[in-house]
């Protein structure tokens, strides 16, 4: 453990998990003084091809209030048989299965190797995955083609087991049956009426006890786990029906007359969909896929009228309070969101209209249930076919790199307690001794569901240190976390994984240089950007700049090194370096800023945001740009506009986009056709290289990025010059008088004046 | 008296005469013979009881008879002739066409007896002949004392009037009346008064009546109070007059003899005579009574009441004497009088207010200016001039309208007339369309409304092309080149702005809506229809040469959700859709619903192959039903159309969905004041959806295929209401009623239907339309819009004065249906029809229609069922038609006698189908008539035709072994009633709805082998439902007159065959309607005295 660098990085590798401090201040007042919260980003599902679960359950801790996991931290008596829970304290008979316990034969739990191990629950019938396809069939007639072939393709992805099940709504939705034989037969309902889960199953005629104890008499028995066969069919076994049934799907026959828009039932659908699983499998694994060409425009959770004279809200108007739906479009999704989430299903919305879907009102659905969310141009594009086929990609063991019903609990030492978490989860409402009163993001509980994750799902969780500052530093010295995840994975079994950490404590007084030392800028930048976004949300967003604001300043003023009303004198340690600089990408970042985008892009950027992993979460907020030229290797550069010269070719990686912009000169080259010339293969070399580099990261990614191939003076260099810094502009282009880079047209500030200012504002005195 | 008068008449008929003569004598020569006078006279007051009946039988024989004037015949043979008559009366059911004749004869022969002057008379009433106007029946009593009084009166009276027709004609009808006439005395005698005569005739009576069995061979003899009608006054005047003496002193006398004269007539002379004399005396009398003043000769014979009354002494002692059922009015001889009369020549609309024959004759209709009584019936062509003559005589004014009905190859459907862009021609002022009395003055630039006076000025009502010269006449020198100016019906193309949304409609559409609940699997209904539509679809109405019919079709099955089929040409496949949310029905589809048979065919055949398939396994025994319609009306309105539901439906909707209903049928409420109650829909719900369905032009059809109640009072709310049909098979099995179904439901789908349609009825200025009976709804007091009709809906619209008539214009009628066709085409159906009006009570009742007159009064009494207690309504029914005769005795017959039953030629008949109508399942309902059953009936009812009430009411029974097998023509009809059935022949008996076979327990083995193909009576299968087909000439004559039978009804009516004796007779009996019903309906005769007594406590 040579620097605390590398000590994050492995603990990250093993366990998943940032810490924002690595080490802890000791007392709830000095907690508070270090501005940046004590939290961390927790990859409960991170991929650990080193780590083989083992095939027996966890030991609990007998106190019924704690049942904390059997972890290495635990101190253990081999002879007594016993071992002490390590959060409160209790003492505990190894179950019997233990009796060949000792210091050299440790079950797997007690190696400190095993900060994270998983196990395999045996018990409980084991429930195939559900996939259940919700399908707009209001598109343009190519649209419809390409998503039905994707979603025939899909089919040969998905577990030959797996149930799956088919509706699709345009100004009615049809919920297909797909047991029968010969005539296709679906169930048809009014997209305008919303239906309780009772009627759903009623007219589905899903709710009959009565009717199979009839029939069985005559003996059958084995019908009656099939009542919902007829929606949802083994794949196996429906497989060429259903090819057949999407083959000939049409697109919504009702007319559609000049002027006006399709009539959409996407919230009556989703509820049917909601409510046919919920009647049918609560509590198993289950994934509804919404795929949408276009806003609701009619029914519960419609977005915008048919007409099409009247556009669909903006930021403009929902400033203004005049989003005539949105509110209770919003409320119609949540209420389904929630309800999807208690029944530990999530929902996927792939959304592909070169206007808005929608998204701002239904991000819920996806946000609450760990869904994913895509949104692209159209259909027929390689960016929805591929991000969808992504979803069915399988890790090293062959295994669906998909999750189902998780529930997080977190656990945390006597100092401590849970304030709450941000993340694709909501909250069980469980109260126990380690919840805070305290709420950042998602509080109030100790355990969160996560209906639908992934490797790389990421929470945000957040703590409090309750320790009073009279008292002393806690005994042992260190404070520990226990994240227990219960999930069902891909392969149907129930799993747990349980990560156990600590920390040391230590006195923020005496040992503030090893605080600001143990200090992860990159996980306190997200993990605050988190927090704002979080507020975003409900708050405006001027406010939530301010607040960001306030609070670099306070860390500036806290950990900086100056003088008094000095700005040049302000220094930070390298810990802190680069914490003003994501501040400063976060403030211009899309999460936080609307301008120039619409609800649905704003929505989309923030779901991403606050499910992916720290590292893509760091290019989220600052975009990462590389520089290839004839110079040397390509070599990353200063996101700032002295970085786009004219020679050379731009690798700029936002997370959302992928963008490959050519220098001017080196654009005239291509155009003039050098790259076609036998002599200037290095040349064409030259514009390869990016490309290949971008196909890696393409390759990687999900959802897929939007991949931009632009030039100097081209229309999509937009996406560049938006995100680097305007050092340039033209109000200083000339101050400069320099002819590197290009002049951003912007009234945006710089990095440059944004430093001074927090230099000026973090020595005044004043705040 | 009576002699006198149906003598006269006689001779015009002449030809009878000998018959009777013959008749009489045998007949009265058997029995009668030393009592002959007496029995005669005797017969007519014994008939009295009897002579209600026996009249008709009389009327019957008028074909033996000549002219010689029946009434003298009977008289003078009187006792003799009379029974002898009457006997024959019996038989005369045969005869019937002869009836007239036979008075004649009967006439004759009392004419040459003691009548001279009675024939003078006749005469006279000859030319009145047409007197059909009143058949005047006295009580055969009255008769017979009044006889001789009245003869004189009556030979003036009544048959001036009815002359106008042709004689011929007239006479045909007097005839019944006559018989009535002597009736009506008869008839008092029946009750008390009865005895009276009875005394004397009751002897004949009482024999009968005790072996009522008897009476009907002895008929005969009781035939002779069928003199009494008019005749008898007549007779009885003529008798009188001539012999009246005789005749007089005879009842009396008769009295005491009669009794055993009676009998002894009834006994042997009955049969013999039944064909021939019988009726004679009465038919005379009746035809003349009519005509004459009879009045004034009732007068007379009134008085001679008196005298029976003297005799009711004596005869009160026999009392138990019946009225001879031949010797009051009978229906049969009535329609055969009018068949023979006016079938043979076209029935010319030219003239104003011209009695159209009767339903039940065969006759060509020329168009010349009104519209054919096949579109419009009225109950009276002559109606009083002002509202106070209206209410006196109480005879509604309606017409029985039938815009759409189908036509005889023969003659031309209505001309379709095009007036161009600017519509079709109307009057400014009241819209009444361009008709044939439109007035056009001032050399053709303007035209006067005929309805509302209106000058309409050429600028602005018509094209300057419509212009055209009048001639010497006032004529436009065009009108017979143009439909809408020379012919009663024709057709306007519509404009555009006679069309919902001024958007021309698109074609119609068909929806096929089958419950494929459990019942209705296991029945095989769903697999036999599936199977048949997959044919039928072929022959779906088209209109004129199409090549194929323009109309669309779609598919729904439905249990307690519904499944909606996308049958697109396109599809390899049908798809099924299923809706469940059945609280808030909507369509799931609009492309591929409504499809071309011809371009969806494989789709749809493969769909109808599936259906029995897939729902094999059902369990579902549950239900819906509003939301069924609801679907299709939804479906109607999506695809902007209007159309036809035709639903399949099995059980009582109790799925959880709008429209549910309970099981409420309980027999408790039978006769209490909550009975009404089970004629009213459960729920309002059905009337809210049949509203939006016929705003939406959506007719519904529906076919009941029940195990139990099904609650057809609310089901049939929403047919009833657009228009629709309903078609009920109880205990559907598929081997027994297939081919009834089968073919309704051929005929239902073939069947050419107007869409939403919107009826008008305007009149001229005096009288108005204020009520309308049938399948349609009302959105205001005046137009009647119907979402479909079709060729079997009539709509009777009932007028009332609002002001006065005036005698010189008349009235006019102009009936205007705005419909779309099958092919989608928007037309305006005319038709006119002039009526005349009169200040004279007597034209009114002179120019009824009893068809007509109980088309309505059933409609007004099955209506009041759902307002009023059954009883009241009865009584409402019975009061009325007592009003009406009682006015018509007070105002317009002679002075008689108040024992003495005057009923009006034209409306003889009223009694007896008014008992009918009493006596039917819906007024009366027996203990094995279902309350599902009685609302059936009454929702047919409603939208009957005046033919289908006709035979509903009084059904036809033919004897199919009488004649012989040779004869091409149909069998004549015999009286509906126990006693006209012979135990070695088989009748067949049919109402419309019913068909029965009808074996006598000693029918030769011969019959029997080739008929049913079984050795012996014992060996028949009752309830049989379909014969052998075998070769041999009875065999296909019968069966060719079942399937001639029904193809003239518009329903299949199933064949049940009965054997005498059987179980299942009980059956066949609830339509014997002249007899006694189980569920205590009256008798023929007892009616007859009972609305006897009636009429005289009002003139009291």
């Amino acid at each position: 453990m040579a620097t605390y660098l590398e000590f994050i990085q492995q603990n990250e590798e093993r366990d998943g998990v940032r810490f924002s401090w690595n080490v802890w201040p000791s007392s709830r007042l000095e907690a508070t003084r270090m501005v940046v919260p004590l939290a961390c980003l927790l990859t409960p599902l991170k991929e650990r091809p080193d780590l083989p679960p083992v095939q027996y359950e966890p030991v609990l801790c007998s106190r019924t209030t704690c049942k904390a996991i059997l972890n290495p931290l635990c101190q253990v008596d081999y002879r007594a048989k016993l071992w002490a829970c390590n959060f409160c304290f209790q003492r505990n008979q190894f179950p019997p299965a233990y009796t060949g316990i000792s210091e050299v034969n440790q079950p797997a739990e007690l190696m400190p190797q095993f900060s994270t191990i998983e196990y395999v629950i045996q018990r409980g019938a084991q429930s195939p995955l559900i996939f259940l396809y919700v399908v707009d069939t209001c598109l343009e007639e190519d649209d419809l083609q390409a998503l039905k072939e994707s979603l025939q393709m899909s089919l040969s992805l998905l577990p030959p087991d797996a149930l799956v099940g088919l509706i699709t709504f345009g100004r009615m939705v049809q919920v297909h049956e797909l047991s029968c034989e010969g005539i296709s037969k679906s169930y048809v309902f009014r997209g305008t009426k919303d239906l309780t889960a009772k009627q759903i199953q009623d007219m589905l005629g899903l709710t009959k006890p009565a009717m199979p104890m009839q029939q069985s008499r005559p003996g059958q028995p084995q019908e009656q786990p099939f009542v919902s066969g007829r929606f949802l069919q083994p794949i196996h076994k429906i497989d060429m029906n259903l090819t057949d049934l999407l083959g000939e799907l049409q697109r919504d026959p009702w007319p559609v007359t000049q002027g006006k828009r399709p009539l959409r039932s996407t919230g009556v659908a989703l509820s049917i969909a909601v409510g046919l699983l919920e009647g049918t499998f609560p509590n198993t694994g289950a994934r509804i896929m919404l795929f949408t060409g276009g806003p609701p425009t009619q029914g519960p959770g419609m977005v915008v009228g048919d007409e099409l004279k009247v556009p669909i809200r903006s930021w403009h108007d929902i400033e203004k309070d005049n989003a005539r739906f949105m509110k209770k479009a919003t409320k119609h999704y949540e209420m389904l969101a929630n309800r999807t989430a208690t029944n530990g299903h999530c929902i996927d919305i792939y959304a592909c209209a070169l206007d808005q879907t929608g998204l701002l009102e239904m991000k819920c659905c996806a946000n609450l249930t760990g869904g994913h969310m895509v949104m692209g141009d159209s259909f027929n594009t390689s960016l929805f076919k591929q991000t969808f086929q992504r979803i069915f990609s399988k890790d090293f063991n062959g295994d669906f790199r998909m999750a189902f019903g998780a529930t997080l609990e977190v656990k945390t030492s006597r100092e401590l307690k849970v304030a709450g978490a941000i993340g694709p989860c909501v909250s069980l409402n469980v109260k126990g001794p380690c919840v805070s009163e305290n709420e950042l993001g998602v509080g109030g509980s100790s355990q969160w569901k996560i209906c639908g994750l992934d490797p790389t799902s990421t929470l945000g969780i957040y703590f409090e240190v309750v320790n009073q500052h009279s008292a002393p530093v806690p005994q042992g010295g260190r404070g520990a976390v226990q994240f227990v995840t219960q999930y069902q994975h891909s392969s149907t079994q129930r799993r747990i994984r349980v990560t156990t950490i600590a920390r040391n404590w230590a006195d923020a007084q005496s040992q503030l240089k090893h605080i600001e030392a143990a200090f992860d800028q990159e996980a306190a930048a997200v993990l605050m950007a988190r927090l704002g976004v979080f507020r975003a949300e409900s708050e405006e967003g001027p406010d939530v700049l301010r607040w960001l604001d306030r609070q670099l300043i306070r860390l500036c003023q806290k950990f900086g090194q100056y003088n008094k009303e000095d700005p040049t004198s302000f220094r930070l340690s390298d810990s802190f370096s680069l914490y003003p600089q994501f501040m400063f990408h976060l403030r211009r970042s899309p999460f936080l800023q609307v301008f120039n985008n619409s609800p649905d892009e704003s929505s989309y950027y923030r779901h991403h945001f606050a499910r992916q992993d720290l590292t893509q979460s760091l290019i989220m907020i600052q975009p990462i740009l590389y520089s290839y030229s004839f110079h040397g290797p390509p070599e990353p550069v200063l996101l700032d506009s002295s970085s786009i010269l004219a020679d050379r070719i731009l690798l700029m990686d936002t997370f959302f986009q992928i963008v490959i912009y050519l220098g001017e000169t080196i654009a005239q080259w291509r155009k003039a056709g050098y790259q076609d010339m036998p002599e200037y293969e290095n040349f064409k070399h030259l514009l390869q290289a990016p490309l290949d580099d971008a196909q890696e990261i393409l390759q990687a990614r999900f959802p897929m990025p939007r991949y931009i191939n632009t030039e100097h003076g081209g229309s999509q260099a937009r996406f560049l010059l938006s995100k680097v810094n305007p050092s340039q502009t033209h109000n200083n282009l000339y101050a400069w008088g320099q002819e590197t880079g290009a002049p951003i047209l912007t009234d945006d500030v710089s990095l440059q004046v944004f430093m001074d200012h927090l230099k000026k504002l973090a020595v005044s005195s004043a705040c | 008296m009576n002699v006198n008068q149906s003598a006269p008449p006689v001779p015009p008929f002449g030809q009878p005469q000998p018959v009777y003569t013959g008749y009489h004598q045998s007949s009265y020569g058997g029995q009668p013979g030393s009592t002959a006078p007496p029995t005669a006279y005797g017969a007519y007051n014994g008939p009295v009881p009897g002579y209600q009946q026996t009249p008709l039988p009389g009327v019957s024989r008028a074909p033996p008879s000549s002219e010689a004037p029946p009434a003298s015949t009977a008289q003078a043979p009187c006792g003799q002739v009379a029974y002898g008559q009457f006997g024959q009366g019996d038989v005369q059911n045969g005869p019937s066409s002869t009836v007239q004749m036979q008075r004649f004869p009967g006439s004759q022969p009392f004419g040459s007896v003691p009548l001279a002057p009675v024939v003078s008379q006749p005469t006279v009433l000859q030319p009145y002949g047409p007197p059909p106007t009143s058949a005047q029946v006295t009580a055969q009593l009255a008769g017979m004392q009044i006889s001789g009084a009245v003869a004189p009166a009556l030979t003036p009276v009544g048959l001036g009037y009815g002359p106008p027709t042709s004689l011929a004609s007239a006479s045909g009808s007097f005839p019944n009346s006559g018989l009535y006439g002597s009736y009506p005395q008869g008839q008092t005698p029946p009750l008390s008064q009865a005895q009276g005569h009875l005394g004397t005739q009751p002897p004949q009576r009482s024999a009968p009546p005790q072996a009522s069995s008897f009476t009907s061979p002895a008929s005969g003899g009781p035939r002779m109070p069928s003199m009494t009608g008019p005749l008898l006054p007549g007779q009885g005047f003529g008798g009188p007059s001539v012999s009246q003496p005789n005749h007089v002193s005879s009842p009396p006398p008769q009295a005491l003899p009669p009794g055993t004269q009676m009998t002894g007539p009834p006994g042997p002379p009955p049969p013999m005579h039944s064909s021939q004399q019988p009726g004679y005396q009465l038919q005379p009398n009746g035809s003349f009574g009519p005509a004459r003043g009879p009045q004034p000769n009732y007068g007379s014979p009134y008085p001679g009441a008196p005298t029976f009354g003297s005799q009711p002494g004596p005869p009160q002692p026999l009392p138990p004497k019946r009225l001879d059922p031949d010797a009051i009015p009978s229906p049969i001889q009535v329609i055969e009088d009018d068949r023979n009369n006016r079938g043979s020549e076209p029935f010319v609309t030219g003239v104003r207010g011209q009695v159209p024959p009767l339903v039940t004759t065969n006759f060509l209709v020329k168009d010349q200016g009104n519209a054919s009584p096949r579109y419009i019936r009225c109950t009276s062509y002559n109606i009083p001039c002002t509202s106070d003559m209206a209410k006196q005589a109480q005879v509604p004014l309606a017409a029985v309208i039938k815009p759409l009905a189908r036509l005889p190859p023969e003659e031309a459907s209505p001309y379709v007339v095009d007036h161009g862009e600017s519509g079709p021609l109307r009057c400014n002022r009241c819209k009444a369309y361009m008709c044939p009395f439109m007035q056009f003055v001032e050399g053709g630039r303007r035209f006067q409304c005929c309805f509302c006076s209106c000058i309409n000025d050429g600028m602005f009502t018509f094209p300057p092309q419509y212009f055209q010269h009048l001639d010497h006449t006032g004529k436009r020198v065009d009108a017979y080149d143009r439909p809408e100016l020379s012919l009663g019906s024709y057709e306007f193309l519509a404009t555009v702005d006679y069309c919902k949304n001024n958007k021309f409609p698109s074609p119609p559409a068909f929806i096929f809506m089958i419950d494929v609940s459990y019942n209705a699997i296991r029945s095989g209904l769903v697999r036999l229809l599936c199977e048949e539509l997959k044919s039928l679809l072929d022959f779906l109405p088209r209109e004129g040469g199409a090549e194929e019919s323009a109309i669309r079709v779609g598919f729904v099955t439905y249990n307690k959700v519904l499944h909606f089929y996308n049958v697109k040409s396109s599809l390899a496949q049908p798809q099924m859709m299923v809706v469940s949310d059945v609280a808030d029905m909507f369509v799931p589809l609009l492309d591929g619903f409504l499809v071309n048979v011809s371009e969806s065919r494989a789709v749809i055949t493969s769909l109808l192959d599936q259906i029995p398939e897939m729902f094999a396994d059902t369990r579902e025994t549950e239900t819906v039903f509003a939301p069924v319609i609801q679907a299709g009306m939804e479906a109607l309105k999506a695809a902007e159309c209007a159309g036809k539901l035709f639903l399949f439906h099995t059980s009582l909707p109790i799925a959880e969905a709008p429209g549910k209903l309970k099981n409420r049928d309980d027999r408790k409420l039978i006769n209490t004041d909550k009975e009404k109650t089970l004629f009213q829909p459960q729920t309002g719900a059905y009337q809210t959806l049949a509203k939006e369905c016929v705003a939406q032009g959506c007719c519904v059809d529906l076919f009941l295929f029940p195990n139990q109640y099904v609650d057809v009072a609310t089901l049939s709310v929403v047919p009833q209401l657009t228009g629709g049909s309903v078609y009920k098979y109880a205990c559907f099995q598929v081997e027994n009623d297939q081919e009834r179904f089968l073919s309704d439901l051929r005929r239902d789908v073939q069947k050419v239907v107007g869409f939403d349609a919107v009826m008008r009825v305007r009149t001229s200025t005096g009288i108005r339309a204020v009520d309308f009976f049938g399948a349609f709804y009302m959105s205001n007091t005046t137009d009647v819009e119907l979402a479909g009709l079709d060729g079997d809906k009539t709509v009777t619209v009932e007028f009332k004065h609002d002001d006065r008539l005036n005698e010189e214009s008349g009235a006019l009628l102009q009936c205007a249906l705005l419909y779309t066709s099958c092919a989608g085409q928007r037309r305006l159906r005319i038709h006119n029809l002039a009526l005349n009006c009169c200040t004279q009570l007597a034209d009114l009742y002179r120019n009824c229609e009893t068809d007509t007159l109980i088309n309505y009064m059933a409609k007004f009494a099955y209506r009041g069922v759902l307002n009023s207690p059954v009883k009241t309504v009865r009584d409402t029914l019975i009061t009325q038609c007592a009003q009406i005769l009682a006015c018509y005795r007070k105002n317009c017959a002679s002075p008689s006698s108040a024992g003495q039953l005057i009923l009006p030629e034209c409306m003889k008949l009223l009694p007896v189908y008014l008992n009918c109508v009493l006596k039917s399942d819906v007024l009366q309902p027996g203990a094995e008539v279902t309350t599902d059953d009685r609302a059936y009936v009454r929702q047919l009812v409603t939208s009957m035709d005046v033919a289908e009430t006709n035979v509903f009411f009084y059904p036809r029974l033919l004897p199919l072994t009488k004649s012989p097998i040779e004869s091409a023509t149909e069998p004549p009809a015999v009286r509906a009633s126990e006693e006209r059935l012979s135990n070695g022949d088989i009748y067949l008996l049919e109402n419309g709805l019913n068909l029965f076979l009808w074996v006598g327990a000693s029918v030769q083995q011969g019959v029997v082998q080739s008929l049913f193909s079984v050795s012996s009576f014992s060996q028949i299968t009752s309830g049989l439902s379909v014969l052998p087909v075998l070769d041999n000439p009875l065999s296909k004559k019968v069966r060719g007159l079942i399937d001639s039978l029904r193809a003239q009804r518009s329903r299949y009516m199933k064949l049940i065959v009965v054997k005498q004796e059987d179980k299942l007779e009980m059956l066949f009996k609830h339509f014997l309607v002249e007899d006694k019903s189980l569920s205590g309906g009256a008798s023929y005769v007892d009616f007859l005295c009972h609305m006897h007594k009636e009429i005289r406590q009002l003139l009291s």
